[in-house]
């Protein structure tokens, strides 16, 4: 029966409660990605659609002073413009077409690392079929019933969008004395009670005695002060006591 | 440890680690990251204590962010295009073709099948052709190939400083067919089935057509050179469209989702062919087919030794050990 009691070699985790999406880098560290809906990709679509017919136009203009020669690689370029617009712009540009960057996503293997010569060209020749029968019918529906929201083409060339990282700002912790916890904290609590300090900012004071006082009874504090006790055991748990 | 001291302790490293990813992502000057991997398994080891620490969320997620980008300067796909290029045209092609021999046997009988069969069919029963295509491209077609016009190719009126137009023009056309026959095989199959045979139904038929109709001469010779890698490619293109197809019909013992990876990772090395051939067929299509000062005899030996070269080529090339890498 021993192994039973030896610890499984790939641990499950658990799934997050939103849509990020968790990867498990070589070094054993769990990377959460956050997959891209279809409205945002639709929106993003649609601004390299236009910047398309742009390029396209504003180039057709200046062969057309070129005659023969202009009618031909006007053909090329069409041929560019349409096949390999999206190709060039994912491998070159760190996954990023002008529509992506604009709306904040790129494009990457499913193991978090930047999309690559195959896999662009893979998800792109098939969006073909996700534009089928009309209007990225396919592909939408594809889309809304996949957990990390993939289109057909994604699936088959084993890619994801997601949206890029913002920067993050540090959050200001309210000032207060730091002091002990009364009672032990496991570590999950130890994340809620700094996660209720750094977000303090963004609440309005009702909802700060609102949730605090939930917490005043369990943690043996005195209600009206529990709001500044919970910060102190917030600076408590950061730096010295 | 209290978070405070972990933060003091290591921020200079951060920092470091910090400008040297900017660097990388920017891909200038990469020659002061030597250190680079081992300064990402260390903020790995430092995010990893964070979380078992429970140390805030905002250390951690920004130590996520950077392991993050870290990861993805350290793990890149990167590919050395040229030698791989070489080493692709030299032997990879052809042994992926034989290596994938069934669905290209399949793509291939359905496409040439469909052409064959019709093109008799067409030949021997000359009102049928008005049945599979429009009265008015019937007429479009005898133009161009009308032994009377002294020019060849898509119109009538075709001069040579119009090559370029045609170039332009065919791989446009081409590699779009033959990028519709892949990706329409993700819908099992059926797309890339449809597409091989109703590309063989349409050429079938006017090569019947005109050939009934004593345009023979002038047709057969325009298509025999490029053909040898225009209808390969396009046969090609179907196999690796039906291999994706098959995947998702028949997956074996993986999931679909992971056969279809699979697949279409292969798959995608045969488009890669396709587009070669289709380069090269749209370079003589234009530059060699089209001219009408070479006597037909010359064509149709140029073109049997071209279909004789592709063959050979899918055939035999990188059959040793020690194909040029």
């Amino acid at each position: 029966m021993l192994e039973h009691t030896a610890p499984p070699r790939k641990a499950t985790l658990i799934p997050p409660l939103d849509t990020r999406h968790q990867v498990e880098t070589p070094e054993g560290i769990d990377l959460p990605l956050r997959p891209a809906g279809l409205p945002v990709r639709a929106v993003a679509f649609t601004i390299d659609l236009g910047l398309r017919g742009l390029i396209c136009g504003v180039l057709f203009i200046v062969l057309a002073f070129l005659g023969k020669l202009g009618m031909g690689l006007g053909s090329l370029l069409l041929f560019v413009v349409s096949w390999w617009y999206m190709v060039l712009f994912e491998v070159l540009r760190q996954g990023r077409s002008p529509g992506k960057q604009w709306m904040g996503l790129r494009v990457v293997h499913e193991d978090g690392t930047p999309v690559g010569w195959s896999a662009s060209l893979l998800r792109n020749l098939l969006r073909f079929v996700d534009l089928m029968p009309f209007g990225y019918l396919l592909g939408a529906i594809s889309c809304l019933q996949h957990p990390t929201f993939k289109r057909l083409g994604d699936i088959a060339a084993g890619t994801l969008v997601i949206h890029s990282e913002r920067p993050l700002v540090r959050p200001t912790l309210p000032e207060a004395a730091p002091r002990r916890s009364p009672i032990a904290l496991t570590l999950s609590e130890q994340r809620a009670l700094l996660g209720f300090a750094e977000r303090q900012g963004e609440l309005s004071p009702a909802r700060v005695n609102e949730l605090a006082a939930l917490l005043a009874q369990p943690l043996h504090l005195s209600a009206p002060h529990a709001v500044a006790e919970l910060n102190g055991i917030a600076r408590g748990l950061l730096g010295p006591t | 440890m209290k978070q405070s001291l972990f933060e003091n302790r290591h921020k200079a490293e951060w920092e470091r680690f910090a400008l040297a990813l900017e660097r990388l992502e920017r891909g200038k000057d990469t020659s002061r990251v030597a250190d680079f991997p081992k300064a990402y398994r260390r903020l790995c080891q430092h995010l990893a204590l964070a979380q078992e620490r429970g140390y805030s969320s905002f250390l951690i997620d920004s130590l996520q962010q950077q392991v993050l980008r870290g990861h993805q300067q350290m793990y890149r796909h990167r590919s050395r295009l040229g030698a791989n290029l070489l080493g692709f045209v030299l032997a990879g092609f052809p042994r992926v073709v034989r290596q994938e021999w069934r669905f290209v046997l399949a793509a291939g009988l359905l496409f040439f099948g469909s052409l064959i069969g019709f093109g008799m069919l067409v030949f021997l029963f000359p009102e049928l052709v008005y049945n599979l295509i429009p009265a008015d491209q019937v007429r479009e077609m005898q133009g161009m190939y009308d032994p009377v016009a002294g020019h060849l190719g898509r119109s009538a009126d075709r001069a040579a400083s119009e090559d370029w137009v045609m170039f332009g023009y065919y791989i446009m056309h081409n590699i779009g067919i033959a990028f519709q026959t892949f990706a329409s095989g993700l819908l099992l199959g059926v797309g890339s089935g449809f597409f091989l045979f109703y590309n063989g139904l349409i050429i079938g038929a006017v090569a019947g057509h005109l050939s009934e109709i004593g345009f023979g001469q002038t047709f057969w010779s325009f298509v025999i050179g490029h053909g040898a890698f225009e209808l390969t490619a396009i046969a090609l293109a179907g196999a690796a469209g039906l291999k994706l197809g098959w995947a998702l019909i028949a997956p074996g013992r993986l999931t679909r989702g992971e056969a279809l990876r699979l697949a279409a990772r292969q798959s995608v090395l045969l488009v890669c062919g396709v587009m070669l051939f289709l380069l090269i067929a749209a370079f003589i299509e234009a530059y060699w087919s089209s001219r009408t000062s070479i006597t037909p005899l010359t064509k149709y030996l140029v073109g049997a030794g071209l279909w004789l070269a592709v063959a050979l080529y899918l055939l035999f090339a990188g059959r040793t050990g020690h194909a040029p890498e």
